[in-house]
């Protein structure tokens, strides 16, 4: 089991734990990672509002990076996901455009042949390691906690683009392994819309509002935390949570772990390689109830 | 064959009036839609069940609620494919917009975003003695956005519109689109001015949910990302988006991967009381040992940057060509 390793951009920068909880989930579950150091941002969704064919050409040529090793093509944030299959579904639909591209690509010794799969870790846990897997290395099962699933915008829609039709549970693997790793996951109505990222510079208003009203409706409904794929939507949720809190008027104090933080403890894997030190919203209460909790 | 049904209600005229739910069940042929199952409940169960529906062949856009928790035409929607094994298909009326009675919504709404973009031509002067003439290729773009029927599908599960009524919202913004880039209309640069403004093209969070509902293809998210790109070439940039797309644009090209506090700080631009909101939260990341110290020119580029900047400007060069 071994992916070439698209991190993104957040994961090197202000989610470090991210990058660090994933690769000590990685080694404990036997996943071999081969970091993409060369590969660009996406563009985020950003860089195609002025020039979809600059994000295209940025895409291709980590898809291209990506064949050279050989390996399936593995990300870490629902954002990544969304752009690349989006770009990904356009170049393959049109023959004589990636040919262009390719052209560009050329002089970098680069051509992408339309061979790449991009998939989210979520993804590639369910679907190639598999949670009857998983189910059997969960050394601290996470009985006694409510986990509220929080999936981000990009990888949750449009349904057609990121290959629903062929594996319609997408819409239920964060669930499915909140489950695997002996949760329980909390429903609410918030778990597929807006964080309000992208546009906290914009209307910050409307982005606290957003991000405010999906941890207060997940902490009524019982979560003692949030789990997310997405570290852009975990920016929102967690640094922005005392912000957010002010402008929807509710006291708010609910930990936002990243998925492979909820992995990492139920597989006991020790605190501090897991970053989750490194929270705004303080995490000292999930992790104080996941120690008192049996080892299996 | 047999369909259950969970419909919610709502009576303005009931002694105190409140959204209840009420299941039904209903005996249809296999290939009915949820519209057929409410026009049976109507006719056969609960004459009082007000459902506001016209052509029953997805063109009118009369039929738009929310089935299963999403907004769909009922005449377009089979019931069997939204029973979930073992439970009633939920039927609600749909959301962004105030109810009126049952399934029925105040599409006022609705129209009056629509009428605040000017949905009608500015035409270019002098008018031509005959007709315009339009080049085919300019007007084939335009028809995604016509295929438009009004339903509102769109609007009722817009994410931005849920928490401000402000924003114009996914379905007249796609119209918008359609007259911006109409060869034939005048107004072009004043439309994209309005549209960059509050409440515009900016406050849409990029969800996606317009994307996924809109039974006709109109894709509102990519006709609002059409608008934002050509108010960005016409020049019109005192904005945090346009600020926020050229300095992301910028990062990437210098060094392939996004200099965080960078991004933040040009994307606010020279607003002090604005920069003064951010300042709570940089020091909370700091805090946390999440803030990227290595910003500005102590930035860490990417192994081989140099091929990222050969590329954009390879892109470039293809296009201004």
């Amino acid at each position: 089991m071994k992916y070439a390793f698209f991190p993104g951009c957040v994961s090197r920068g202000a989610c470090p734990e991210l990058m660090q909880s994933l690769t000590a989930v990685a080694d404990h579950i036997g996943m071999e990672l081969e970091l993409m150091e060369t590969a660009s941002c996406t563009g985020a969704g950003v860089i195609s509002e002025r020039n979809q064919k600059l994000a295209d050409a940025l895409n291709a040529r980590n898809f291209a990076l990506a064949e050279q090793t050989g390996l399936p093509l593995m990300n870490i944030c629902s954002t990544c996901q969304g752009v690349m299959s989006g770009v990904n579904e356009r170049l393959k639909a049109r023959p004589e455009y990636l040919a262009e591209i390719n052209e560009m690509l050329a002089e970098e010794g680069l051509s992408y042949s339309g061979t790449a799969e991009p998939r989210n870790f979520m993804w590639v846990l369910v679907e190639d390691f598999g949670l009857d897997n998983l189910r059997k290395l969960v050394k601290r099962p996470l009985g006694e906690l409510n986990v509220a699933p929080f999936y981000g915008c990009y990888i949750s829609r449009p349904t057609d683009v990121l290959g629903y039709h062929d594996f319609p549970q997408r819409g239920v693997y964060l669930e499915m392994i909140i489950e695997a790793c002996g949760a329980t996951p909390v429903d609410y109505s918030g778990k597929k819309k807006c964080c309000g990222f992208p546009i906290i510079t914009m209307n910050r208003e409307n982005s606290l509002t957003m991000a405010g009203n999906h941890v207060g409706e997940a902490t009524e409904k019982g979560a003692d935390f949030m789990v997310t794929p997405c570290p852009l939507c975990h920016l929102n949720l967690d640094a922005q949570q005392p912000d957010a809190a002010r402008v929807v008027q509710t006291p708010l104090n609910l930990p936002i772990l990243h998925l492979s933080q909820l992995i990492g403890m139920a597989l006991g894997i020790d605190d501090k390689d897991l970053g989750l030190n490194r929270h705004v919203v303080s995490t000292n209460p999930v992790r104080e109830r996941v120690h008192a909790l049996p080892l299996a | 064959m047999q369909f259950k049904l969970n419909v919610r209600r709502y009576d303005p005229e009931a002694e105190n009036p409140a959204p209840y739910w009420r299941e039904y069940t209903v005996d249809v042929p296999e290939n009915a839609t949820v519209l057929d199952c409410l026009i049976y409940v109507r006719e056969y169960v609960d004459g009082t069940l007000a459902v506001r529906c016209s052509c029953r062949s997805a063109i009118c856009g009369s039929c738009m609620m929310r089935v299963n928790g999403q907004a769909r035409l009922a005449c377009a929607t089979k019931a069997k494919d939204m029973r979930e094994a073992g439970e009633a298909i939920t039927v609600e009326p749909g959301g962004n917009m105030p109810v009126l009675k049952d399934l029925i919504v105040d599409m006022d709404v609705f129209w009056n975003k629509i009428r605040q973009v000017k949905p009608w031509l500015e035409p270019v002067q002098p008018v031509p003695e005959r007709e315009y003439l339009v080049p085919n290729e300019t007007i084939l773009d335009l028809t995604v956005a016509m295929n438009c029927v009004m339903c509102g599908a769109c609007v009722s599960d817009c994410t931005s519109l849920e928490v401000d009524k402000n924003f114009i919202g996914p379905a007249a913004l796609a119209k918008a689109y359609r007259f911006v880039d109409d060869p034939r209309d005048e107004a072009r640069e004043e439309r994209l001015q309005d549209l960059s403004d509050y409440g515009g093209v900016y406050d849409c969070t990029h969800c996606f949910f317009c994307v996924e509902v809109c039974p006709k293809d109109v894709a509102p998210l990519d006709r609002i990302v059409e608008i934002r790109g050509r108010a960005q070439s016409a020049g019109i940039e005192n904005n945090a988006g346009t600020r926020h797309a050229k300095a992301f644009e910028g990062i990437i090209r210098d060094s392939g991967i996004l200099d965080e506090p960078m991004l933040l700080l040009k994307s606010i631009g020279m607003n002090p009381v604005e920069q003064m909101k951010n300042v709570p939260g940089g020091v909370r990341l700091l805090r946390a040992g999440k803030l990227p110290l290595a910003s500005g020119p102590f930035h860490h580029k990417i192994p081989g940057h140099g091929n990222v900047k050969r590329l954009f400007e390879k892109v470039e060069a293809g296009q201004e060509a």
